[in-house]
């Protein structure tokens, strides 16, 4: 379907609002042309000497037709605006929509500050285009062709003559629109200069500092704030004639009309209230001949931020649900209800290669975590940890056949189910602008959610003992990203957060960093319960950490190079022990 | 979790202040004074042309009065070309009204712009520390431009307004001041309904505002924590969130629109009301010969222009407001005071020399700590009681876990705070009464993490000092043997960096930082040498181009690698912001304290590993 046969159907699911606006605008366009008319006949009759009564009529007359006008001007603008903000809405819905579904790669290749105004500039053009474009269309096109039609009625030699500076008048929107909108976008061009060069700065202000750079910063400042200036005269010598050049050729037509007009008149050829209307109408005509380039401007440009908004409503996302049928696992039993029936969840990564695009992530990589284990993964950092444990809940999406939990592919299961039974805490734990309780209940589901649940999976997390400093406890805002909490706090919300959700299988990405190791030791023996009736798959830095587990798996460029307890792999006296040794030493300074 | 968005939406960026602050008017009005001329032109132009759109009106009332019924055709051509003529000028006056106050606001904004910008560069870390830098970048642009608005089309187009209504009632009165009366008759009714307009579109303007925030608060956070929201399954109760904020969006959109729909048509009422009344007296006036035709036909004419000033006053209202809020902010920047800034009497002793001046080449000097205590946040001491001696030419580590306070020494030493207690003296002056270009002119600087901006890099090298000349750049850069990556690249020198430098490795960019702090030649040389892993090819270039920035200076190294340590003269050990031990590598060893147990362990650890070579 092409992009506007899509935009119109959006807008025929309001064909109700924009047919009762359409009749508004005829309604309120013929009556707003009626009053010359009407002025028309006053005059007339004035100049022929006319009773008391009848020009009282007149003014009547006037009078209530401006406000029958007025009536049907509202309707319209409420109308047809009004399905324009409904349109809007649905919009803005669908476009949210579409996003949920993209996966994390999708996001990641897009700037969020791009997916943004996508969502809010190009949206806005379009919903000018479908509301004040589709509005101001009609009011011009009808009023022009009244507006003429009875112009021609009263003269036909002065309608032409006084036309002829019309169609400049849209010629010059036309221009004007397109060139400042190319001047436009160079100024704007220069003001991410400008953004850039601030950010630069202000996050490099400790080497600026050292070595004195200040002015120097200034004077490059200085070179693009000048250039800014530069491009904005460029623009504004545009926009100097723009208007004033529009009042000065309606303008001209106001004085064809006067001079000529009143040479008709003299000559008899014309009335003076036909003189007067044809004067008003003229006066109609000054806004749809502005309005005529300035629509067309709106409707360019919406077309072209639709086409934007479309991209990312048509991308397919990496990740998504199979076909139902592919559910089935071959003994009949469908895989959501499966695997709610047991209570453990086995891992399985078998000859698992991945790479983002060219560069190989993972290599070859099989491993075992059996159901209620918990196993261990160390390695230096872009060794792939991360990228493993994100196959698992498919934030990546895995080759088929490389990834199972319970013998079954993870890529036949719903995401649903999948990333229902998973628990996970990510490295750099991302918390909503909301309280704790509502950031640790996020995936809670019904009962899960209760105050008291939240309050379990917080204690298991040891997060109680810093809410019960927090003057409003649960209830604190944590901020934009968590910024109000320590760096331990967030990790711990985190913590909390995939507890919460009461997984069967728990994935900790290097989830303690920031917690001291005293506070460490507290978390994972209060864990050791919750960790005893789950697959816990957890990634550290730190021996202390991965020592009690059931399996340490060391990852070296994206292969399994070390596997085994710690016992074993410190006999083995390879990159873990080193690992091991180095820690050691470090956990002796912090005691001493 | 719907009120989230609530939350979201209390960022100060979106709160709107008050509509009108007299306070912030006048401070905001300062910015013009230094352009009076070009303002006072723009105000005479806009009065100029103001009084010539008055014409088209009263020509038609002599053309009906006089020229038509005499059937004087050289008359209708007289006023044509007075129509012309005033036309042309009106058009040139409005061409020099737009194009001086444009300029002007933009001359403003490039001032303002300016001043934003070298204050953010005098400001202290400990600003920068707690604003981040979006939001100041927002200072730089957004609220500017706001402002620019205010200038252009506010401010002036005001006083345009206001004259075209006192020139229309002024003519109205000249021409007829009984049926002038009569049409200054509506005014009340236009002046109730603009107040009752501009008074619901303030709040409705506010309540869209909040909810576009809203809107833009959810969305940004659900683009940027999209993993989380998936992992989570949160789409479905978002996407209802999302339709509330979304649906209150609409809501208040739509109860915008009936302000609108209602305001429009209700000044077209008022206008025809005003037309009517002319029409009903002043038609009855024209029988009675109490009044010309032409009078009549100008008074609708003039009606008609009468309220447009009126209405557009109003619309500035939204302009007024936008302005109010961005120049608090912007102000309450600006009146951020610069705590660390040259001292006083260093200040006095050089009135003549520029505040960042080219930096006189200096000496190393005698770099002592005394008895340094400091804070980032009041209570939580990061070093305590720190007491140290550098001679020149000294080569000193420091060594410690992290937190220990290792960093905090390089910064105050550079002055990026103020210690709290104790002094930093060199060659016995407290730094704090040294100019900060003479203090920090000492010291070569190189940090862990490598900030390179989006220059060449030859500017990378240079920065921004040009006496360092290609030369030169060149000279730094084989000494640090950094011209071994940078000659594989096609435009060698010259190539441009991607933002932060992304194109290019972390073994790279400190090759490069290296060769700035070389370029800069400066007498201290100052390392936080880097932690993150690079490969064994870089780590050997690395460790050769450490030796030579430290050849014949006095250096201050945080160091993690022992063949960095084990260089030293002397070695500080930092442990919870004490300074617990400091020696030389033998002496420490001997002393069997904190450093002795770091070195046995990393030995072991290392076993015969190129990192510990030196151990005797």
């Amino acid at each position: 379907m092409s992009p506007l046969r899509r935009l119109l159907g959006y807008m025929a699911r309001y064909r109700r609002s924009f047919l009762l606006g359409f009749v508004c605008i005829v309604l309120s366009t013929g009556i707003a042309l009626a009053g010359p008319w009407v002025l028309k006949y006053a005059i007339d009759d004035l100049t022929a000497g006319v009773t008391m009564g009848k020009v009282r009529m007149y003014a009547l007359g006037l009078f209530a037709l401006t406000i029958v006008g007025a009536i049907f001007r509202f309707l319209m603008r409420r109308i047809i605006i009004g399905a324009s903000r409904d349109i809007e809405f649905d919009l803005r819905h669908d476009f949210f929509t579409a996003l949920q579904r993209l996966d994390l790669a999708y996001f990641q290749r897009n700037r969020t500050g791009d997916l943004m105004s996508r969502a809010t500039s190009d949206l806005n053009a379009v919903r000018m285009m479908v509301g004040p474009a589709v509005m101001y269309t009609a009011t011009t096109v009808l009023g022009f062709i009244v507006a003429v039609g009875l112009m021609l009625s009263i003269d036909g030699r002065l309608t032409l003559l006084t036309l002829v500076p019309l169609p400049f008048v849209s010629i010059i929107v036309r221009y004007f629109g397109s060139a400042i909108h190319r001047r436009f976008e160079a100024i704007q061009e220069q003001l991410s200069e400008i953004s850039a060069q601030t950010q630069e700065t202000l996050s490099a202000v400790r080497v600026i500092r050292a070595y004195g750079q200040e002015q120097y910063a200034i004077e490059r400042f200085r070179l693009a704030n000048e250039e800014y200036v530069r491009r904005n005269k460029g623009l504004i010598r545009l926009q100097g004639a723009y208007y004033p050049s529009m009042g000065l050729l309606m303008g001209f037509a106001a004085m064809l009309v006067l001079w000529l007009g009143s040479r008709e008149v003299v000559a008899g050829r014309m009335t003076l209230g036909e003189l007067v209307a044809f004067n008003a109408y003229l006066m109609l005509l000054s806004w749809p001949m502005i309005a005529f380039g300035w629509v067309t401007n709106l409707l360019q440009r919406g077309m072209a931020s639709w086409k934007r908004m479309l991209e990312v409503m048509d991308a397919v996302p990496a990740v998504a649900d199979r076909v139902l049928d592919d559910v089935d696992c071959g003994d009949g039993v469908v895989v959501g209800a499966d695997l709610k029936v047991r209570p453990y969840s086995a891992i399985e990564f078998r000859n698992l290669t991945f790479a983002y695009g060219d560069h190989v992530v993972l290599r070859d990589v099989s491993a075992v975590f059996p159901a209620g284990t918990t196993t261990a993964i160390v390695g230096a950092t872009g060794s792939g940890k991360s990228t493993l444990l994100g196959l698992l809940p498919r934030l990546h999406e895995p080759p088929r056949g490389t990834v199972f939990i319970d013998g079954v592919d993870v890529l036949d299961m719903p995401l649903e189910t999948l990333r229902g039974a998973i628990g996970f805490v990510p490295q750099e734990p991302f918390l909503f602008s909301a309280s704790i309780a509502e950031n640790v209940a996020f995936g809670a589901r019904g009962a899960q959610g209760d105050r008291d649940r939240v309050e379990e999976a917080a204690g298991l997390a040891r997060l109680d003992k810093d809410l019960s400093d927090f003057p409003k406890g649960y209830d604190t805002l944590v901020g934009e990203r968590g910024i109000t909490l320590s760096g331990g706090q967030k990790q711990r919300t985190a913590i909390a957060r995939a507890l919460a959700i009461d997984p069967r299988i728990l994935v900790m990405d290097d989830a303690l960093s920031s917690v001291d190791t005293y506070t460490e030791e507290e978390i994972l023996s209060r864990l050791a319960a919750v960790m005893r009736e789950r697959t816990t798959i957890l990634v550290s830095h730190r021996v202390s950490t991965v020592r009690g587990a059931d399996q340490i798996l060391v990852l070296d460029d994206g292969r399994i190079v070390e596997r085994g307890t710690h016992d074993a792999l410190v006999r083995h006296n390879g990159l873990y022990a080193d690992l091991y040794r180095k820690q050691l030493l470090e956990e002796e300074l912090e005691a001493s | 979790m719907t009120d989230n968005a609530a939350h979201a939406a209390t960022h100060d960026e979106e709160v709107l202040g008050k509509a009108y602050d007299a306070r912030l008017m006048r401070r905001l009005l300062t910015y013009l004074r230094p352009y009076r001329p070009q303002v006072a032109l723009a105000v005479a132009a806009i009065i100029g042309h103001s009084i010539l759109e008055l014409a088209p009106p009263y020509l038609t009332k002599v053309v009906i009065d006089r020229y038509i019924p005499a059937g004087d055709l050289s008359g209708l051509g007289f006023i044509a070309v007075l129509f012309f003529v005033a036309l042309t000028v009106s058009f040139a006056l409005e061409y020099v009204q737009t194009w001086t106050m444009q300029m002007t606001g933009q001359r403003i904004m490039f001032d303002l712009r300016m001043q934003i910008y070298t204050h953010l560069q005098r400001l202290d870390l400990r600003f920068h520390d707690r604003h981040p830098v979006g939001r100041m970048m927002t200072r730089v642009t957004t609220d500017v431009d706001v402002l620019n608005e205010l200038f252009t089309s506010g401010v002036v187009s005001v006083f345009g307004d206001l004259f075209t209504l006192v020139g229309i009632m002024a003519v109205l009165v000249w021409m007829d001041w009984r049926l002038a009366l009569m049409a200054f008759s509506v005014l009340p009714l236009i002046v109730l309904i603009t107040q009752w307009f501009r008074r619901n579109v303030r709040d409705s303007y506010r309540a869209v505002r909040t909810w576009l925030a809203r809107i833009n608060a959810f969305l940004q956070e659900r683009i940027t924590g999209n993993a989380t929201v998936q992992l989570f399954r949160r789409e479905e109760r978002d996407r209802v969130a999302f339709d509330t904020i979304n649906a209150g969006h609409r809501d208040a959109n739509v109860q915008s629109i009936f302000y609108y729909a209602v305001f429009y048509p209700a000044v077209e009422v008022v206008g025809a009301l005003a037309a009517a009344l002319l029409l009903w007296i002043g038609g009855g006036w024209v029988i009675e010969d109490a009044l010309t035709l032409g009078s009549l036909v100008a008074f609708l004419q003039y009606s008609q222009r009468f309220f447009r000033p009126i209405s557009d006053m109003s619309e500035k209202f939204n302009v007024l407001q936008g302005a109010m809020a961005s120049s608090e902010r912007i102000f309450a920047l600006l009146d951020t005071p610069v705590e660390i800034a040259n001292s006083r009497t260093a200040a006095r002793d050089d009135m003549a020399r520029p505040a960042f001046g080219p930096v006189a080449q200096t000496t190393a000097g005698v770099i002592r700590f005394e008895h340094v205590t400091f804070a980032y946040v009041q209570g939580e001491p990061v070093l305590r009681d720190v007491s140290f001696e550098i001679q020149p030419g000294q080569r000193v580590a420091i060594v410690g876990a992290t937190g220990s306070g290792k960093t905090t020494i390089v910064n105050l030493l550079l002055r990026f705070y103020d210690v709290q207690e104790g002094r930093i003296t060199i060659d016995g002056a407290d730094i704090r009464s040294m100019r900060l270009d003479e203090l920090r002119g000492r010291f070569g600087l190189v940090l862990q993490d490598v900030h390179l901006s989006s220059g060449t890099l030859a500017s990378n090298v240079r920065l921004g000092r040009e006496s360092i000349d290609d030369a030169a750049v060149r000279r730094a850069v084989e000494a640090v043997r950094a011209d071994l990556f940078i000659d594989r690249l096609p435009r060698g020198l010259d190539t441009r960096l991607a933002e932060r430098g992304a194109t290019l490795s972390v073994g790279q960019k400190q090759l490069v930082s290296f060769a700035r702090a070389l370029a800069f030649d400066r007498p201290v040389l100052i390392l936080d040498e880097a932690t993150s892993s690079v490969d064994t090819d870089t780590e050997m270039l690395i460790r050769d181009a450490l030796t030579t920035l430290m050849r014949g200076r006095t250096t201050l190294a945080i160091a993690h690698r022992l063949s960095t340590i084990q260089d030293m003269d002397r070695i500080l050990v930092m442990h919870k912001g004490h300074l617990r031990e400091s020696g030389s590598h033998q002496e420490l060893l001997a002393g069997r304290g904190i450093y002795h147990r770091l070195y046995e362990l990393q030995f072991k650890a290392r076993g015969t590993t190129a990192l510990a070579p030196a151990a005797s």
